[in-house]
């Protein structure tokens, strides 16, 4: 008989995820994945100024904050027939490299490595032999017997507190832990190192947006004016702050985080590297245009569908047409007007809450019915797994030479074979390298910045379709971009100038939504299928796969009703 | 209590800061929080000599953006050491535990420290049914009705917690209410903003463990130490609405000077915050700095206050709004009208400010 284990809330993730798993004999032998949280963004928008749509959906989630305004805008944009100048095109990229960056390096550090790094075991690490193993793999200059040191005192000093605060119940000295002391100690120095980090590379959205989280984005291109004669626009002194804060994220990425990176998977790569693959299928939209964001062959990275892990073959991705991009709700507390198991195309959606699980408090979800607000998208009627491994394995198999560079790097360096990719550490090194490489272009895309500046060109706006009486009586558009945590698209219809119908199919609603109407597992649930638990009371392992994904609830719950109307009963209160 | 428990001013050495840096931090908070030398040294004094307060920061119908920009906190000190100086005992975004885990670390403190542990809250609740926001099996709403009874004293982190926010906005559709439309009895501050400032959520912390009550509240709920001044009146800018010059279309040539961003929809007229005093991520930059209007974050009710990019007719408090549109053009006369009703209003808000604005501190301040 099988035993039922519940993880709620799984933690350090953006939302609200509930797992549970079904444990035979040391094994995971089935599972289940619900949100449990729902908002109603998308029928928030209806009926709403289509140019203020980005803000409202930038509040999505502040995790991977700019990406649904990304999205948003380039929605609309479509829909409306707007290309933007070439500087907007750049300053988007560059925002979208400082996201990449930033969530990258806080999930790794921040949100990842407690399931790796035994925080309590650091106590024990020797500080000279810890100092040696920093300046063995990196060139990092925080690598002094002291400075572990002291590090290794204030950790201490915390301990002896008794006031574990966020350290407080971690499955500290779980057998699943394999890092040497002097290992954690390193990695518990970087995560207080990251954390200070951090707060800097997100200074390019200030400087761009004003602001971060929620930087401000605008429909037609960007809201910085560039005048390099000017104290109150893009000039010398803030063109050259971000080309410091781009070097300096460089450096930390290339000194710290993928050293740290690849040293953590060799202790881990013999099991890690292959437990956790789960789907084999994978699905990258792809993004940083280098052509203008119409030329999808120019984007950095490549968009396209593999299937059945087969790296010979990239097949295209169409948003508009709609057979392809389909939502379900066998299993999501919603109700469809009519009852096509296949689902709906996103500008042909509807949604009608309808919760039907148990009454809370509750102990167990019924799994057998309906079990999530998340909704079940599906490609052609498959399920897709999205995300950094995704976009890395497209890039890989669209033959890019900086995504075969990278790649081979890593596996020559942990002397893993090909197949270790499809794996919980698979997607965990997938993330680190695609950081390498943004790291790369981010530095380009500055210099391009530069050289239109150079050349004359400081154009961030086009106008000529920002009032709306410019605009047609209907319109309808699909913007597609690629969050951190994988594909994510927006599609919109306008009517007499405003928003008639908003729909997001987003990385985490791929990822971590239930089965679908044939009973398909999508990526987090066929994941967690035959992972061995070592320990049912303190099961470390279902977090090490689940937080490989970089879970985003907020964002993967949302509704949206056809007619404008929901049928759910509000009480108030 | 039996635990030997640190000061903030012992962690703060044993992170390896000196007593010189901790005074440093001490005099910049004072600075933020508009206090005098002798508020410095009183910070000093109090986190010299104050264990961690524990905190359970609870999250709900949110985006994580409040806890974002918490971790952004700058001053050098705030980043590495302030998060530690308070206990949090209980975060979803960050905390090691998951699960029951999770939730025995939310229950030990709890217990233990009923009655003297903060809340914070990242979220606005649903009313509208309560499976929509649950957490292990419990309604956000059942959650939060518990945790809140053994709070010392909340704090409604953001628009959401403070006022419902994005999916508070018409028409609701899942019932999301602020903290304090579900909680009574409890003192609540409202730390407004989507998100709020990075530096002011610190503020906010320090302001609670060196006074030992909860700060001089608008009556929006909202500290008096970073949202008693309109973003227009802080506004760098603000020279330019004055002498009437204005943004005609984004990129334009005013644009490209920085003038005044009120025709393209600025709230700053109408928003209280510290956007144009602190600014953004170490003050960097604020939303108009960077050429895009204020959307009014930090107000109730903002995003149904739109769209955004429709300026407002009028604003409260000042006398030249109806005729902004009219002004713009350069005309000496007009801007000197300007300038004159500008001083006037100035002089009205002021009044306002000290007689109204304010709140007696020992009725609305308790002790916490």
């Amino acid at each position: 008989m099988a035993q039922r284990i519940v993880v709620d809330p799984i933690t350090r993730i953006e939302g609200h995820l509930r797992i549970e798993a079904e444990i035979k004999d040391g094994v995971i032998v089935d599972a289940y994945s619900s949100g449990t949280m729902v908002r109603g963004i998308e029928l928030i928008l209806k009926g709403r100024d289509p140019r203020d749509a980005w803000a409202f959906t930038e509040r999505v989630c502040g995790v991977c904050t700019t990406v649904h305004a990304l999205a948003s805008v380039r929605t609309v944009e479509n829909a409306l027939g707007i290309t933007v100048p070439p500087n907007a095109d750049v300053i988007r990229n560059l925002m979208f490299c400082a996201q990449y960056m930033q969530d990258h390096v806080v999930h790794f550090y921040h949100l990842h490595a407690l399931d790796w790094v035994d925080v309590v075991s650091a106590l024990q690490a020797d500080p000279a032999a810890t100092s040696q193993l920093a300046q063995s793999i990196s060139s990092w200059p925080n690598s002094s017997p002291g400075y572990f040191s002291d590090v290794q005192k204030r950790i201490k000093k915390f301990v002896d507190s008794g006031q574990l605060g966020i350290f407080a119940n971690g499955y500290w000295g779980h057998p699943g832990y394999k890092l040497p002391a002097e290992a954690n100690l390193m990695a518990v120095a970087h995560y207080l190192e990251a954390l200070e980090w951090q707060k800097e590379i997100v200074k390019v959205h200030t400087i761009f947006g004003g602001k971060n989280p929620h930087p401000n984005y605008l429909v037609g291109g960007v809201p910085c004016a560039i005048n390099i004669d000017d104290s109150n626009a893009l000039n010398a002194e803030r063109l050259a702050y971000v080309g410091t804060l781009f070097d300096q994220a460089y450096d930390f990425i290339e000194q710290v985080y993928i050293p740290d990176l690849l040293a953590i998977a060799s202790f881990y790569k013999s099991d890690w590297g292959a437990i956790g693959g789960g789907l084999s299928n994978y699905m990258a939209y792809g993004d940083l245009p280098t052509n203008g964001y119409a030329d999808v062959g120019s984007f950095k990275f490549p968009r396209g569908i593999i299937m059945n892990r087969n790296l010979n073959e990239v097949i295209p991705i169409d948003g508009t047409d709609p057979e392809q991009i389909k939502e379900q709700i066998a299993h999501s507390w919603y109700d469809y007007s009519d009852n096509d198991p296949s689902g709906k195309h996103p500008w042909n959606g509807e949604t009608n809450l309808n919760y039907t699980g148990p009454r809370p408090p509750y102990e167990y979800l019924d799994v057998d019915n309906k079990y999530s607000w998340l909704k079940t998208p599906r490609w052609n009627g498959h399920p897709m797994e999205v995300g950094p491994l995704s976009r890395m394995l497209v890039g890989y198999a669209s033959g890019k030479d900086e995504f075969k560079e990278v790649i081979t790097y890593a596996l020559q360096k942990l002397d893993v074979p090909v197949t270790a990719l499809f794996s919980t550490l698979g997607r965990t090194a997938a993330r680190g390298l695609e950081t390498k490489l943004v790291a790369g272009w981010s530095r380009e895309f500055y210099q391009q910045l530069l050289a239109n500046i150079k050349n004359g060109d400081t154009r961030t706006f086009v106008a000529d379709k920002w009032k709306p009486e410019t605009w047609p009586s209907e319109a309808q558009g699909v913007g597609m971009t690629e969050a951190p945590r994988g594909a994510l698209a927006h599609w919109i219809k306008i009517k007499d100038k405003l928003i008639d119908n908003y729909q997001l199919v987003v990385p985490s609603t791929w990822n971590a939504s239930p089965r679908d109407a044939n009973g398909n597992r999508s990526a987090y649930e066929a994941s967690l299928i035959g992972t061995p638990i070592a320990d049912p009371e303190n099961p470390l392992e279902i977090l090490r796969t689940i937080h490989s994904f970089d879970p985003c609830l907020a964002c993967a719950v949302h509704l949206y009703d056809h007619n404008g109307k929901y049928v759910h009963q509000i009480q108030t209160f | 209590m039996i635990d030997k428990k640190p000061t903030v001013y012992e962690e703060v050495l044993a992170a390896g800061y000196s007593r010189r840096d901790f005074l440093k931090f001490c005099g910049t908070m004072a600075a933020m929080l508009g206090l005098s030398a002798s508020g410095a040294s009183q910070i000093a004094k109090a986190l010299e000599t104050k264990s961690r307060i524990p905190v359970l920061w609870m999250h709900f119908q949110e985006c994580t953006c409040c806890s974002e920009s918490f971790i952004r906190s700058s001053h050098p000190i705030v980043a590495d050491i302030l998060l530690d100086k308070i206990s949090l005992d209980y975060t979803e975004t960050l905390m090691a535990a998951s699960g029951h885990q999770a939730e025995k670390s939310l229950h030990d403190t709890m217990e233990k420290y009923h009655g003297q542990y903060l809340m914070m809250v990242e979220g606005s609740i649903p009313t509208g049914d309560e499976a929509y926001c649950c957490i292990g099996g419990r309604s956000a709403y059942d959650i939060v009705n518990e945790v809140a009874e053994g709070a010392k004293a909340i704090v409604a982190w953001g628009n959401c917690a403070s006022a419902g926010c994005v999916q508070a906005a018409s028409p609701n559709p899942t019932g999301a209410r602020p903290v304090h439309k579900v909680i009574k009895g409890k003192p609540i501050i409202n730390v407004q903003g989507c998100p709020p400032i990075a530096e002011v959520m610190a503020g906010v912390i320090v302001h609670l463990l060196t006074f030992d009550r909860i700060p001089q509240l608008d009556g929006l709920g909202r500290p008096m130490a970073f949202y008693s001044r309109r973003v227009h009146d802080t506004c760098y800018r603000r020279p330019n609405y004055d002498a009437g010059l204005f943004v005609e279309s984004f990129d334009d040539e005013n644009a490209k000077r920085g003038y005044c961003l009120y025709k393209m929809g600025c709230r700053g007229p109408n928003t209280y915050n510290s956007c144009g005093v602190i600014k953004w991520n170490n003050g960097v930059s604020y939303p108009i700095q960077s050429g895009h209007p204020c959307i009014g974050c930090s107000e109730a009710s903002f995003w149904d206050n739109g769209p955004f990019y429709k300026h407002l007719q009028s604003f409260p408090g000042f006398g030249i709004e109806s005729t902004a549109d009219t002004i713009g053009v350069g005309l000496g006369i007009a801007t000197g009208a300007g300038i004159v009703a500008h001083a006037i209003s100035t002089n009205i808000r002021k009044r306002k400010h000290t007689n109204k604005g304010e709140v007696k501190a020992d009725i609305e301040n308790p002790k916490i």
